[in-house]
């Protein structure tokens, strides 16, 4: 199972104390509807100001992304810059 | 593609030829926003509140609807009201409600500058004259500039519908705190405790402005069939289009958008101000109209960044190991909600691996422009408090700080203090290239200092398209999407000269309107490069497929029986040397009998940018009479990836440092007890010139990234975020003053000497 960290904002939004989740999701697509089902609101939170990162590499704006079987996942805000 | 990264001697990338646009921009002949016309177009104005917060209880515009010439006034009514609604379309998180308001004002204004109507006129001095002619009624209200103010119980409010995001639980009290951020790791009180040494700060940064040189400018022509047609300088004509269609409430396929040339953005030229008021002055006018901001309106109306208040502590062991960091960022938002406090809160420990970490951010709107973005946004701002405080560590104990920096440096597999593990990263290269640099063998004199700091930036990818067009003769057009601000039009052509295998100059670049090449998200971010690079990569990569395609009918084999090297196509394999090589210009003479017109697109989403890293080294000479600092030497090494065209990438790291220089030691926003702005100019705003600088020492370590075809990483954002800390602790170094506020102005220096003594 791949393994979401929840940042201390989104928990203190959606899941309380939960700050780690196991999903078996396998695109990001997947993972924002497995934790919207599990927290609901998150996944819509996530898709419109999140950026994941998935063993490192940081995505966003995209829904294709392939989770592997023991991804790390990290959530953190949208990043642009100037 | 990575290929090409792996197994290719290149022969274009990492070269210096000329800009194609350079002799356009040497000669005067590009036209940038403020240059563009259309035919019958008239002149607009705006009506701006000498306010910084007041109720608008009416708005008069029946004496300016009547000086002969005036073609249209518009107010907020002229507008559609947009409901809340945030989106992630520009550099950042866009409420549309907000945006309209910014542009123009509904019920209240909110600073100094703030527009309240707009005016068309047959030419200049009658729209300015017509805009003085509108009698508005304001109810003056409290107003409030600083962030630590305006955070206060007891502060004018702004909104009543902010209730301040992120907090447990979710306050029923409306304030100006709009929201909380908060990224840890690690227990910091277990930190603290294996400390030897720590040190507590506060660190203030005063708002700055990007400073680019063209103001604001666009023409715009809302046609009678409902076309509507802008040509404007900005960072993203298709974040032009998005944002005046969600605006003006028409269909993305009913505006057309064309880039001019840009005189800088930095960040500043993300959002719209005139182009929706310019369409809807059109709609009522029946005219094209043309609107330039004057300096003092780029002042007082757009950017700037935030000003920021900054609590920082920081412990060490004696070994020089960081055992744990915090720092409470506090950042102005301006008028509507959205401060860059999330990468500013990501940022400052990013360059440290450090077991215990926290940071809080904390955005604040206050009577100010609304912010926009600004090279690497917010990291400058906590960077500077955290490097400060780094550096006054490494004194405590004794330690050299770029040996304490090379200790604790980030490297590959080092977690984030925000999640992530890094990979593919540059930094102790870049600290020990800084640090073998013969600049760091140079000694000091009196009253001089030598301060170190290092600052990391994420870059991005994203949205991204290119056509490659072949021409009859065997030249190359080249369409891509992204406005060119440092130079892109080179290294695109850089990329797709070395793909295709010929010289750069048989390649053409143009900047495709809004309907002539596919969506492409704004230049920023560090990200074109990388992104629109990827793009044309591979745009040109299914260029070359064509052409071995064409070869191989012309020679009737199989397509992979042809081999691309040096720009022709050679029979390969079995076939090898049977038929005299094609160039591209041979195969492009008979695209015509050989299957038609040869040209291809590709449109990507690029992800995997790779993070930058700067290291930046300055010698300053503080005058112990006037508080005066003369820059003497700087230093900044910069993990690029692979620097497509170093001159560019040399110009974007010195064009970061010079806007740091200015942020450390000069620039601010001075606002008077009503909250007016009092140095809406040039030169009362100072900006660092030539006179006032050395050279900078540009240093490029190429670690490449893997996810972009040579290896390219994002290069324009890092450079601006190590200089005030490096200045501060070089003033620090040069007088045993620590300065903890910015800018480092003569006056406050000689002020921190004088209470040394």
């Amino acid at each position: 199972m791949a393994t979401v960290h929840l940042t201390t904002t989104l928990c203190r939004s959606f899941c309380g104390d939960v700050r780690v989740v196991e999903i078996s999701a396998k695109t990001i697509g997947q993972m924002i509807k497995e934790l919207d089902a599990k927290f609901p609101g998150l996944g819509i939170q996530i898709d419109e100001s999140m950026a994941v990162a998935i063993d490192g590499s940081i995505f966003q704006d995209t829904l294709i992304e392939p989770i592997g079987a023991n991804s790390e996942i990290h959530l953190i805000p949208k990043i642009a810059g100037g | 593609m990575n290929d090409v990264l792996q197994t290719s001697s290149l022969k274009v990338v990492g070269t210096r030829p000329v800009r194609p646009d350079g002799v356009d921009k040497v000669v005067g002949r590009a036209q940038f926003g403020g240059d563009s016309v259309m035919p019958g177009m008239i002149y607009g104005a705006t009506v701006r509140s000498p306010h910084a917060h007041a109720r608008i209880i009416s708005i008069d515009t029946s004496a300016a609807e009547k000086i002969k010439g005036v073609k249209a006034v518009i107010t907020s009514a002229d507008l559609p009201e947009i409901k809340s609604e945030e989106a992630f379309v520009g550099e950042g998180p866009v409420n549309f409600r907000d945006l309209s308001a910014n542009v123009m004002a509904r019920g209240k204004v909110l600073y100094d500058g703030h527009v309240v109507a707009a005016i068309a006129a047959t030419s200049n001095s009658i729209a300015l004259a017509a805009a003085e002619a509108v009698v508005v009624e304001y109810e003056v209200l409290p107003h409030v500039i600083d962030e630590v103010e305006a955070a206060a119980d007891g502060a004018p409010v702004l909104h009543d519908d902010i209730f301040t995001a992120g907090v447990d639980p979710k306050p029923t009290k409306a304030s100006n705190v709009a929201k909380r951020v908060e990224f840890a790791k690690g227990d910091l009180d277990v930190g603290f405790a294996a400390a030897d040494a720590i040190v507590e700060r506060t660190y203030k940064t005063a708002p700055v402005h990007q400073g680019y040189i063209e103001p604001h400018a666009c023409v715009a022509s809302w046609g009678s069939d409902g076309q509507c047609q802008v040509i404007c300088s900005s960072q993203g004509q298709f974040m032009v289009r998005a944002f005046c269609a969600k605006l003006l409430g028409v269909d993305i396929a009913d505006i057309r958008v064309t880039p001019a040339e840009i005189g800088g953005g930095f960040g500043g030229k993300t959002l719209v101000y005139l182009e929706p008021l310019a369409l809807a002055l059109s709609k009522k006018a029946g005219l094209p109209v043309r609107m330039v901001m004057s300096r003092e309106e780029v002042f007082r109306g757009s950017g700037p960044t935030s000003g920021g208040t900054i609590k920082v502590k920081m412990g060490a062991k004696k070994d020089g190991t960081i055992t744990a960091g915090f720092a409470e960022i506090m950042l102005q938002a301006g008028a509507y909600p959205g401060s860059p406090i999330g990468p500013a809160a990501m940022c400052c420990f990013a360059m440290y691996d450090i077991e215990h970490a926290k940071t809080v951010g904390i955005d604040v709107v206050s009577n100010r422009p609304k912010v926009a973005a600004y090279r690497a946004p917010g990291a400058p701002i906590s960077t500077f408090a955290t490097e400060s405080a780094l550096d006054e560590l490494a004194i405590a104990i004794g330690m050299d700080p770029l040996e304490m920096r090379l200790k604790n440096a980030a490297v590959n597999g080092t977690k984030a203090l925000y999640g992530p593990t890094f990979t593919d990263i540059g930094l102790v290269e870049t600290l020990e290239a800084a640090k073998n640099h013969p600049n760091l063998q140079v000694k000091l004199g009196p009253n001089q200092g030598r301060g170190v700091a290092a600052g990391f930036w994420f870059n991005i990818g994203g949205e991204s398209s290119a056509t490659v067009n072949v021409n009859e003769d065997g030249t190359v057009s080249l369409v891509s999407g992204s406005p060119d601000i440092g130079g892109s039009r080179a290294s695109m052509s850089m990329m797709a000269a070395e793909v295709l295998g010929i010289d750069i100059e048989r390649v053409r670049p143009i900047i495709g309107d809004t309907a002539s090449v596919g969506y492409t998200f704004l230049t920023g971010g560090s990200r074109v490069t990388f992104a629109t690079g990827t793009a044309v990569c591979e745009a040109s990569d299914e260029i070359v497929k064509i052409l071995r395609g064409r070869a191989a009918k012309l020679w009737e084999i199989d397509a992979d029986a042809v081999e691309w090297k040096d720009g022709s196509a050679y029979p390969a394999g079995d076939n090898a040397g049977k038929f005299e090589p094609m160039t591209l210009a041979d195969i492009a003479a008979k695209a015509g009998r050989t299957g038609g017109p040869i040209a291809a697109k590709a449109s990507v989403n690029a992800q995997g940018a790779g993070p930058g890293w700067g290291v930046h080294v300055v010698d300053v000479e503080v005058d112990p009479e006037t508080g005066h600092v003369t820059i003497l030497r700087y230093t900044a090494a910069q993990d690029v990836g692979r620097a497509i065209h170093p001159s560019y990438v040399e110009g974007q790291i010195q064009g970061g440092a010079v806007q740091g220089i200015g942020w450390a030691l000069n620039e601010e926003y001075i606002y008077n007890d009503k909250g007016q702005l009092d140095n809406p100019g040039f030169l009362d705003y100072r900006i660092p010139v030539a006179s006032d600088l050395p050279k900078i020492d540009a240093v490029l370590i190429e670690v490449p990234n893997p996810r972009h075809p040579f290896g390219a990483k994002g290069v324009g954002e890092v450079p601006i975020v190590p200089p005030m800390a490096a200045i501060a602790n070089a003033i620090n170094a040069a007088t045993g003053v620590r300065m903890t506020s910015l800018p480092m102005s003569p006056p406050k220096i000689l002020a921190a000497i004088d209470a040394a003594k």
